[in-house]
């Protein structure tokens, strides 16, 4: 096992997040460089994703590094029946560092053990997707200056959201004040409530999407999927009430943005992208900086 | 105590009686304490009548004694089992089962898309509570609550 891994966003303390974020906004500045020359990080999709693959695979080739593996499970030897024991054993053999997208949940802190190289998790089905999770952490850092004492608004579906979950955990280090905004059906688990509670973390529930958002520094949307509802006609009441549209934003603070972990179906409608509050396309770019400096630190470099 | 309870838990020279199991967990337990490796003479009851469980089951094991680690992986299933320690025919200790901080090999995962039930994985959990015992588990984080605990 080596723990340089990164599987959960809680496997970094605070101090390391700050010293990763500090790092991607040198990536930012100079993104090119060839500190990776001569290494091979082996970029495993056991899953299609192709958004989170090639913001990896473009923070590796900015660092110089080569990138081996393959992008969906049907052209690798899982197909052939191997295990995930087995085909981690020989590609960290192979490589200095595994990139890995896996659809069952735990695949990526099971690797980790198994493999002698840092893995670093891409996400592992419904659980886990630290880089995401620091990349909206980085976004957070560059358009508000801080991470501490911020009004954190979450919108949509705040119970499948694995997004949510993990950014709260990592926002918890830093004393925020959340708003949620859900329908009932997918209001934050108990197990993140009684999280906050135990940390003296303030939050507020909320049903409404309205002008309570004027307070919010950070308007953080997700979807509200219809597979998520048992009854059809719940979702049918509920779906047109958590979009965000661009008049809703007229006395909202300067230092708002809007952030949104892509793909965007119809939560926020087309006229907010002219927005300058709206941010959820840089937010994609800054997984890049994000990541080249998750990279790093796994190598040590 | 009735005479008819202190024969049962008497009748072997030095060794331990498992007391108040459940009757229905009874091969569970024995299961957990891999009680068919055992070389020294098992003596194993059922259904007898108890007031408090209806029905319970006791295991009586000559010459063994058990670490706190392999009673405590009992709470999981049956939080109220008794242990007597039995030396020269007489009860020497009596020890109520607690349950540990850490779980590993015995149970199941509840979540069927986690990397355990799909490989084989020795699954590790965390004791979140103990009653009603609560575990994490350390692969998928998922929670597997004191209802839906299965044993390996
Ligand atoms: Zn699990």
């Amino acid at each position: 096992m080596d723990n340089r891994s990164l599987v959960s966003i809680d496997d970094y303390t605070k101090e390391e997040i700050l010293e990763v974020l500090n790092r991607a906004a040198e990536f930012e500045k100079n993104p090119n460089s060839n500190i990776l020359e001569g290494k091979v990080i082996s970029s495993l999709f056991f899953e299609p994703s192709t958004r989170t693959r090639l913001s990896f695979e473009t923070a590796i080739s900015r660092m110089g590094g080569k990138i081996v593996g393959f992008t969906d499970a049907s052209s690798s030897s899982t197909s052939k029946g191997e295990t995930l024991n087995d085909t981690i054993k020989m590609v960290s053999n192979y490589s200095d560092l595994i990139v890995m997208r896996h659809p069952i949940e735990g695949s990526a802190r099971w690797a980790s053990e198994v493999s002698d190289v840092p893995v670093i998790n891409a996400g592992d089905g419904a659980n886990q997707h630290p880089t995401q999770t620091m990349l909206d952490l980085y976004s957070i850092l560059k358009t508000q200056g801080t991470l501490e004492n911020l009004n954190i608004f979450m919108v949509g579906d705040l119970k499948y959201g694995r997004t949510v979950h993990s950014l709260l955990m990592a926002l918890s280090h830093f004393n925020p004040t959340f708003h949620f905004i859900a329908p009932v059906e997918l209001e934050i688990p108990r197990a993140y409530k009684i999280f906050m509670d135990k940390n003296k973390i303030t939050y507020h529930e909320h049903t409404e999407f309205n002008s309570i958002i004027n307070d919010a520094d950070i308007l953080y949307m997700t979807r509200v999927q219809r597979e998520r509802f048992a009854d059809p006609l719940e979702y049918e009441k509920v779906k047109n009430v958590y979009i965000l549209k661009n008049d809703m934003l007229k006395d909202t603070k300067d230092n708002l943005r809007i952030l949104h972990p892509l793909p965007r179906v119809n939560e926020i409608a087309i006229d907010v992208d002219a927005n300058p509050k709206a941010y959820y396309f840089e937010q994609a770019l800054n997984g890049v900086y994000a990541r080249q400096a998750i990279i790093a630190k796994a190598l040590d470099l | 105590m009735t005479a008819k309870k202190e024969l049962q838990v008497r009748a072997i020279k030095n060794g331990t009686v498992i007391d108040h199991i459940p009757a229905d967990l009874l091969f569970k337990v024995i299961n957990i304490l891999e009680l068919d490796k055992c070389s020294t003479s098992v003596t194993i009851g059922n259904n007898y009548k108890s007031d408090i469980l209806g029905k319970k089951g006791i295991i009586k094991i000559s010459e063994k004694f058990f670490e706190a680690e392999e009673i405590n992986k009992i709470s999981l299933i049956a939080p109220n089992v008794k242990f007597n320690i039995i030396k020269d025919y007489q009860v020497v200790e009596k020890s109520v089962v607690e349950a540990p901080n850490n779980v590993e090999g015995i149970v199941k995962c509840m979540n069927p898309k986690c990397i355990t039930n799909v490989e084989e994985v020795y699954t590790k959990f965390k004791v979140m509570s103990s009653s009603p015992i609560t575990l994490k588990c350390h692969y998928c984080e998922k929670i597997t609550d004191h209802k839906n605990i299965t044993i390996k």
